[in-house]
């Protein structure tokens, strides 16, 4: 506790305020932006912050990562335009309530959501680290595999109205995950020859190109909704008594969950929101509202993908263990300033560590302050005329996804998505599950293989290891439930 | 009259650096240095500290990076050769993952494309087991990779990288049978290094620098080291001295474009090896923890040649390369 009463006082010193309001601004203001994300933004900033003072560029750094979180949920709401991979989820229920004339109330349970998320997070990880890392290290190769399971059958409240056309993106997004050298035998798959396919097709790119491109196309072609006016607010400003009524719940569940995966290795921030947006719709009151609008869908995986963010810190601290791009920059960042990550940096650097721990709980402040008194403009940007606004994104989403790798080949793969996205939309399917197919497909294949390697071909290692036992059955739960209720529901009826 | 003579003197020479017109003070008026790579890593760390050390130093007026990312650096390699063929003013920085990349995508260029400048720096490789393994010395890990080589499972980056290549040649020097390797790639040191800790594989291979703290605050046991010799300050035996006659080190270097003559291959080496010899540089090394490998001329260009003999029969063996 001194420590971390010390920590505040490195903190608080007015130099390291001024860094960590940059850091939060700088951060919104990616995080808005498709294709910038954290982890570019803070590698382009090391050369220049070599000769800072090295806990003022920390606390820049971690106010930069936990607002680029909170930043790219303002566009997916308003614009249907995810700005970061983890808040794909928001953009599904967030965007229905913008249309509705919610965008406010969206961007508000979204702004405390992660206030909420990033201050539980952070006291998580002052708390519990030691005993966080000591379980993330249990997982293995097959406990990720049945952690994967797992989230694929939370896929299935994704699905939309037609469960066929759900299922076909989803298969689409596992395609597309294929593309590229398999991590496991370096062999090129479904590259066509093209040198630019062996990294694989960047998530970045597809999720742009088939939300904003996509949208902007769909939009364009369709006459009647060039002049279709969104109403951009509808009743008060604020969030009202009921929505904050099914808010705060989800907030506390997405930031427990969202937590733990962020310290998992291979957990990073969008499964957890997958798993957030499904638990909610499961628990909801009004299940009936999702797919149409529902704020718990909103709260939950806002909640979760800011409080993975306070759970990367975990490992990163405490091992040296980078578990997201991001964290691995701010390795790379350590380094440049010849501090080892790791055991001895609680020891040796701890008014570092503190320091950086204490500003984390001021960054969510000032990202509150700085955010909630803007969603108030931020709601105006519906009122841009439809033309302007989506030639607007299209501008935007280009110049993001050119920035990420200067590549020329990176734009026309967007421009591919894009016309994918289109006739997803033409002829209604829902392109979430295709992102989802995309993100656990991979992890889900290379884990499963790594374990059968590891094991020698011996397949029970699935279920002789106890979390991958526990989480498989989990998942046969998730499954088989629903039709046990209805058997149930179904005997009284036939009596 | 002595201080009159050397303030004259310094004065021309700061007028002489200091004047942009001064050609001569200048090996190179400008130079584009190509990190085959994505800004953050090992290639564009390298690239951006040339660029900043040669600004600094005088070496060149101004110098540029430029991100070409992709496919091992194959596509940056690619560019190079087409696009700047004959070009006297632009650098490339590839290394050891480079040449792998290069036979295991089956890139139509390959580095003998390009005119070899010098090698600049680069770490060795560790072979660890977490604390509570029962593995104590390497010998009882070449014992059990020689019982049983597939029950070894091996962690590591990517496959066909380094620390893949590393376990191959271990194998190999066992007298156990390479072919049977199991090597198990992740995505990233992190993900690696959890698997290490966790005791999900056997054993780990990576770069010194990545694992250092685990292995200062005793969370991982290192049993060697891939260098020719102990190195200075690090209490770690290499694997020569254990009996496994095998040095591999992690090198990044630099290369030109094809189809430049002579005169400017020399200009080109001259002042990167005005930039290693610099205090910019040096101080450069000792911040970031990067060994001193400098290699310039044909030299180098007979090491280039033999790593990639080197690499090539491995991937082989290890059924990445056909």
């Amino acid at each position: 506790m001194d420590a971390l009463l010390d920590g505040f006082a490195t903190a608080l010193t007015f130099a390291n305020v001024g860094w960590c309001l940059i850091g939060v601004t700088l951060g919104t203001a990616i995080g808005i932006l498709p294709g910038i994300g954290p982890a570019l933004t803070i590698a382009l900033l090391l050369p220049v912050t070599a000769h800072l003072d090295p806990t003022g560029a920390f606390i820049m750094f971690a106010g930069l990562y936990y607002g680029a979180m909170y930043g790219s949920s303002t566009t997916s709401i308003l614009l249907n335009t995810p700005g970061e991979t983890g808040s794909i989820i928001t953009a599904i229920e967030g965007n229905l309530m913008a249309r509705q004339g919610r965008g406010a109330a969206a961007l508000a349970t979204a702004a405390i959501g992660s206030f909420v998320a990033g201050t539980i997070g952070t006291v998580l990880l002052t708390l519990l680290a030691p005993l966080v890392v000591k379980l993330a290290l249990r997982f293995g190769p097959a406990e990720y595999f049945a952690l994967m399971v797992v989230a694929f059958t939370t896929v299935s409240g994704l699905l939309g109205a037609s469960r066929l056309r759900g299922m076909i993106s989803l298969f689409l997004g596992l395609a597309i995950g294929l593309v590229g050298t398999d991590a496991l035998t370096g062999q090129a798959r479904f590259t066509l020859g093209i040198l630019q396919l062996l990294d694989g097709i960047d998530i970045t790119v597809v999720a742009v190109g088939l939300f904003a491109v996509g949208e902007a196309f769909y939009v364009a072609s369709r006459p009647e909704l060039r002049n279709v006016q969104i109403i951009p607010i509808k009743g008060s400003l604020w969030m009202t008594r009921e929505e904050w009524a099914r808010s705060w719940k989800p907030w506390m569940r997405g930031s427990f969950i969202g937590f733990p995966f962020g310290a998992l290795p291979a957990g990073g921030a969008e499964i957890p929101t997958f798993l957030s947006y499904f638990l909610e719709k499961k628990l909801s009151k009004k299940p009936e509202e999702f797919g149409k609008g529902a704020i718990e869908g909103v709260a939950g995986p806002e909640a979760a993908n800011n409080s993975a963010v306070a759970g990367v810190l975990v490992p990163l601290l405490t091992l040296g263990l980078p578990t997201s791009a991001t964290a691995a920059i701010l390795l790379a960042a350590f380094q440049q300033y010849g501090l080892q990550p790791g055991p001895l940096l609680f020891t040796g650097n701890s008014a570092l560590v503190w320091g950086l721990i204490a500003s984390l709980y001021l960054g969510n402040i000032a990202l509150l302050l700085l955010n909630l008194p803007l969603v108030g403009i931020w709601v105006r940007l519906l009122a841009i005329p439809t033309p302007l606004l989506y030639a607007g994104i299209l501008v935007f989403a280009t110049l993001g996804v050119y920035s990420y790798n200067q590549s020329v080949f990176d734009l026309g793969m967007l421009f591919v998505f894009g016309i994918v996205g289109y006739l997803m939309r033409r002829f209604d399917f829902p392109v979430a599950p295709c992102i989802i197919g995309m993100i656990l497909g991979p992890l889900a294949e290379q884990n499963f293989r790594r374990a059968l390697s590891i094991s020698q071909g011996d397949h029970s290692v699935f279920f002789t290891h106890p979390i991958s036992a526990t989480l498989l059955a989990i998942a046969a739960l998730i499954i088989v439930a629903p039709f046990l209720f209805r058997l149930r529901q179904r005997r009284p009826s036939s009596l | 009259m002595k201080s009159f003579a050397v303030r004259t003197l310094a004065a021309a020479v700061v007028l002489a650096v200091g004047s942009a017109g001064a050609p001569a003070a200048f090996a190179q008026d400008n130079i584009r240095i190509i990190a085959p790579a994505s800004p953050g890593g090992g290639w564009d760390q390298t690239a951006r500290a040339m660029q900043e050390v040669m600004q600094s130093e005088g070496i060149v007026k101004s110098a540029t990076v430029e991100n070409v990312t992709g496919a091992g650096g194959t596509i940056g390699l690619a560019q190079l050769a087409d696009k700047e063929k004959g070009n006297p003013n632009v650098l490339m920085v590839n290394g050891l993952v480079m040449v792998g990349a290069i036979l295991t995508n089956q890139s139509a260029v390959t580095l003998e494309q390009t005119t070899p400048i010098a090698r600049l720096t680069g770490e060795y490789e560790v072979i660890v087991v977490p604390a509570a393994s029962d593995i104590q010395t390497l010998g009882q890990l070449v014992e059990r990779l020689k019982a049983d080589t597939g029950a070894v499972a091996w962690g590591g980056g990517s496959a066909g990288g380094t620390d893949h290549i590393l376990a191959g040649l271990i194998t190999q020097a066992a007298g156990a049978d390479a072919t049977k390797v199991n090597y198990v790639p992740f995505s990233g040191g992190g993900e690696a290094l959890a698997a290490i800790l966790g005791g999900h594989v056997t054993a780990g291979v990576s770069g010194l620098g990545e694992w250092l703290g685990q292995i200062q605050a005793g969370e991982l046991r290192a049993l060697a080291i891939s260098s020719a010799e102990r190195l200075e300050g690090i209490d770690i035996p290499t694997l020569k001295e254990q009996g496994i006659d095998v040095e591999l080190a992690n090198w990044r270097a630099v290369v030109a474009a094809p189809g430049i003559d002579d005169a400017q291959r020399k200009v080109l080496t001259d002042a990167v090896g005005a930039m290693v010899k610099s205090d910019g540089w040096q101080k450069v090394l000792a911040d970031r923890g990067w060994m001193d490998l400098y290699m310039s001329g044909d030299e180098f260009a007979k090491y280039l040649a033999d790593e990639n003999a080197r690499v090539s029969e491995i991937l082989k063996t290890l059924g990445l390369v056909s």
